[in-house]
Order: structure tokens, then sequence, then C-alpha cells
């Protein structure tokens, strides 16, 4: 046995821009709610705001969580991610609607019950869609970027024009389950508990997803896949298997968004997925591509964001997530926190 | 002498319009450190990327232990008992050293006497074992990407360019490592442009030259031959 010569690396004191570096994106979103704070004048308007503009982001983590992974991991760009929003929402609002005994009694068990039956059926239902997806329509394009934009779209179409064969081409009106009606009263502000109770979700989602990639094998297995995929499978992962895995799981989840911002929004149809992808691109790109963190951090800064200038200046509420989106990349092009290279 | 663990037989490949690979023929012996030499750009790290899968011979075979892997799936390759080191070394920069190793041990939990047989060999990855390895200096992050692919025991070990760019006390550490390694049974194929490695741990050497293989024999033949260096590579090994 022989041992290496001592080699003592070289130390050098970081500066406080260096240090701070790796806080910088949760520091920016502190900074977006106390700049929103001092903006807007009452405190409680201030929290009503921040709670819906961190329920709206929890629900855009949740729709885009699986996007970035999906993207990280076999560099596949797919459009029709919002296919499953659109399809997961009106398989919960079927169950929702079936369960309506459940859903409408005065129960929270029942209630709850009924939206976790909604939520379950949902994300099974896309998740078998999003492994026939991958098996169909991405599958044929792997590496080839302008093919895969426009199969996934065609993909989405068609996903879309089923919803209107199956469920028929007007919206559906959903009510909340009874409990989750209504607000309770926090400082003088009106919480609604729906949005509470999307928050709490999205952070269950958020350490579920947290501890799977940092505790598991499998885990590992994605985030190195992200980082560098040719060397995984040198070791010898089938990365193939893993990324169909995470797209069926990406997919799953973007079933459960689709549940959420049906009943957010109360209604469901048949574009819903598809206008909502704009956001979801956004918070994908500002996060860093294949940053399940950076994910998380851009969607609520993007719900904030969104919350606070529809309340000070809505004309400019739309334009507010493209400013911030430049604004980020022109800070750090590779997004706020990048795992995946430069390709 | 026994069987080759590996032999590569008229492999041909293509990246995209370009013809790297014309022909070339190789054996690695089993047990010994197998050089494999030649000027820049000659199809070295492309014969090493075509035998774990990476890149697809058009034509030809790639034989291991006998058996035909030719345009098997990389895990497939790699599982097959073949250890993968890089020339961009491939380190997950993201990971910790401990991650990294996790994930190199792919049959399961890392095997700790093996583990601690590593610190022995490598005590900065010890060191610096919950630290991400982007943080790691160029020479650390050589040793864990030879420690990954030592962590579990394999048949042939593929080392692309170990010592590329390092200090002389990292680079007499990766020549233990690999010395090391062989003492245990393991067959090697090492690219390396430093002759003094390649002179200290070459049995048998092969020289490329524009995607063919151009000379095969024992080391101590070319290192002896001044006049088949110059005629083989352009410069003499002394010289280095």
């Amino acid at each position: 046995m022989s041992a290496a010569p001592e080699h003592a690396p070289t130390m050098a004191r970081l500066s406080v821009g260096q240090r701070l570096g790796p806080y910088a994106p949760v520091l920016l979103l502190a900074a977006i709610m106390a700049i929103g704070h001092l903006a807007i004048p009452a405190t409680s308007s201030w929290l009503t705001l921040t709670l819906s503009g961190l329920a709206m982001g929890m629900m855009i983590f949740i729709m885009a969580s699986g996007l970035t992974l999906v993207f990280g991991l076999m560099d596949v760009i797919n459009f029709g991610h919002g296919a499953f929003v659109s399809v997961g929402a009106f398989v919960g609002v079927s169950f929702l609607l079936l369960l309506e005994h459940m859903s409408g009694a005065s129960s929270l068990t029942l209630n709850l019950t009924a939206l976790m039956v909604a939520i379950v059926g949902a994300m099974a239902a896309t998740g078998l869609m999003g492994w026939a997806f991958e098996r169909v329509i991405v599958k044929p394009v792997y590496g080839h970027h302008l093919k895969q934009i426009l199969v996934t779209m065609g993909g989405l179409i068609v996903v879309e024009q089923l919803i209107i064969v199956l469920w028929g081409p007007e919206e559906i009106y959903i009510t909340r389950p009874e409990s989750l009606k209504g607000a309770i009263t926090f400082a003088g502000a009106a919480l609604e508990k729906y949005r509470l109770v999307a928050v709490g979700i999205g952070i269950v989602v958020f350490l579920a997803m947290r501890w799977t990639l940092r505790r598991t094998k499998i885990g590992l297995i994605v985030r190195a896949g992200v980082e560098n995929g040719e060397m995984v499978m040198a070791l010898g992962y089938n990365l193939r298997l893993v990324f169909i895995g995470v797209f069926v799981a990406g997919s799953a989840l973007a079933g459960l968004g689709g549940v959420l911002w049906g009943l957010y929004q109360e209604v469901v149809t048949a574009h819903m997925g598809n206008q909502t992808m704009i956001l979801v691109f956004i918070v994908v790109i500002i996060g860093g591509l294949g940053s399940v963190e950076g994910c998380f951090i851009g969607a609520l800064m993007v719900g904030l964001l969104q919350n606070y200038v529809a309340f000070l200046e809505p004309k400019a509420a739309l334009i507010s997530n493209i400013a911030l989106m430049v604004a980020i990349l022109m800070w750090r092009p590779m997004g706020m926190i990048p795992v995946v290279k430069a390709k | 002498m026994s069987d080759p663990i590996l032999k590569l037989e008229g492999v041909f490949t293509n990246i995209a319009q370009y013809h790297i690979l014309q022909g070339v023929d190789l054996t690695v012996p089993r047990g010994e450190v197998t050089m494999l030499l030649g000027r820049n750009g000659v199809g070295k790290t492309t014969t090493l990327r075509t035998i774990i899968g990476h890149w697809r011979a058009h034509q030809g075979r790639v034989l291991l232990d006998g058996t035909d892997i030719t345009g098997l799936p990389t895990p497939q390759i790699a599982r097959a008992g073949i250890g993968f080191v890089p020339e961009d070394m491939g380190i997950f920069a993201d990971l910790t050293v401990e991650e990294n190793m996790i994930l190199a041990a792919v049959s399961g939990p890392i095997d700790q006497t093996r583990l601690q047989w590593l610190f022995t060999v490598f005590p900065a990855l010890e060191t610096f074992w919950k630290k991400d390895a982007g943080t790691l200096s160029g020479g650390q992050k050589q040793m864990l990407s030879i420690a990954r692919a030592m962590i579990e025991e394999r048949t042939l070990y593929l080392i692309d360019e170990p010592t590329k760019g390092l200090a002389p006390a990292i680079i007499t550490t990766m020549a233990r490592a690999i010395k090391e390694l062989k003492a245990q049974g393991a067959s090697i194929l090492l690219v390396e442009q430093n002759f003094a490695v390649a002179k200290a741990l070459g049995d048998s050497a092969n020289v490329m030259d524009d995607g063919r293989m151009i000379w095969s024999g024992r080391m101590s033949e070319l290192t002896e031959d001044t006049a088949l260096q110059e005629r083989l590579m352009g410069l003499s090994m002394e010289a280095h």
C-alpha cells in the first residue's frame, strides 16, 4: 500500500459577493417579498397577495419540475407538457364530480378523501399517458431539437382535441370541496383556505422531490444524469430507463398541477395546459435547466411578482414575468441555479 | 500468452462525416498495462470511447474476454466488467465525493474494505469526502475519477490520459494507483502522452497514427529503440 504525497490546496478568502453567491436566488426571492411589502401599503393586502403568489408559485412549480428534469436528463424539449396539465385537470374534475356527495359534504375527512381520490386518479392517468407519450412521440426524436418542438406541439394539439371529443368543447366549472371554500382571517388578512392547502401540497412535493434526489440512489442517478449522462451510462446505469421513469413522474406531477390549477381557477378548459406553459417555461429557464431547487425558487418569484404587480399596476402584470426572466438571464445567463452545461 | 482480455478487429468509427478510426486492430493482454500512444488527434480517445460504446463501431468487432460487445449499449458494456476514466474525468461536480463513489458502486453498497484501501492510495478523498466534487483541485478530481473506477473490481480499466496537466507529485500518485490495480490482477488499457509515465507503467505498447495502429509490441522494445520512437511518433522518449 502506498500513500499519496501531502497535497495541500491553496486557500483564499472569498469576497462577500462570492460567499453570498449560492444564496443569491433565495435572497432575491426575499427581496421581492420585501419590496412588495414596501410597495403595498396595507399589510393585510400584502399578506393576502403573498399567500396567493406562493400558492400560484407552488402550482407552477409542481407543473414545471418534471419538465426541467426531462430537459436536464435527456436534452428533450417537451412542448407537449401542457397536455398532461389539461388531462390531469379533466380527470381530477371528473372524479370530483363523480364524488360530489363527498366533496360537497360538510366533513373535512370526506372532502379531503374526495380530493385525494381526484389527485391520485389524475396522477395515474397522466403518468400512464406520459409513458405512452414518451414511447410514441418523444423516443423517435431524441437528439433532434427542432423535431422535438414540432412533434411535441403536435402531440399537445392532438391531446387537446381528444379532450374536446371526450369531455365536450365547453369549459367545465367546478366548485372546491366544501371545507376548502372561504377564508381564514390572520392579522386582518383574508387567507383563502384552498391557497393554504395548495401551498402545503407544494411544500410536500418539493420536500419529497428533494429527499428523493438527495437521499436515494435513483435520485443520485438522476442528478448525475442531468450533469453528465454519458458518464452515468459508462458507470453501468441504463439512463434511458431512468429517463422514462422521470418522464412518467414528471407527467404525473403535471397532472397533479392540473388538478390544483383547475380548482384554483374553478374552471377547466382543454387549452388550460397550453396557457400555463408560458409561465412554466419562464420558471424552467430562470431556475436553470435541470435544477429542481432553481425551479422551486423561480416559480415562487413568478407567482409573487405576478400577484404584486397585478395589484399595483394590473396592465403591467402580463409583462412582469417576462421582465423578470430578462433581468435574471442578464444576471445569470444559464439561470439562477444552472445544472446542465451549455450544449 | 494467455487469452487477451480485449481484442479489436478492424474497427472503423465515423463521427458525423469524419472517419476517425480506420481499421484499428488492438490486443490487450490479460493482467497487463497496455499503453495506447500517438500524437494528438490520431484516434486514441475515440478508440476508448468506441470500446465503452459511446461511439458505435461502423465496421469490425470488439471482443471482451472472447464475447462480442460491438454495438451493445454502454451500460451493458460497463456491467460486463469495464471501468472507464474519461479524458475530462467525468466527475459529477454537483455531487459530493461520497455521492460520486456511492454512484460508482453499481452492484450495491460500497465495500468498506476496498474503500479503506482507496483511502490509503488517495488520502485526499477521505479528507474531502463530504465536499462537492466541483470544489476539488484538478489533481483531486483526477484521483476521484480513478478511484471511482476502482471502487468495484473490474476485469478491464480504460484510462484516458490520467496525468494530463497534473503536478509531478500527483502524477506519482496516479502511477502508484495504476501499479496497485495491476498488482490486483486487473488489465489496463492506458492512453498516455507522458512518455516517462508510459515507460514506467507499460508492459506492452500500441502506437496509433491517422486512425490506424501502426506499431504493436513490448514497451521495452519501444523504449530501447530511439530510432523506432522517432519513426513512429516523430520524437524520442529520451527527450522526455
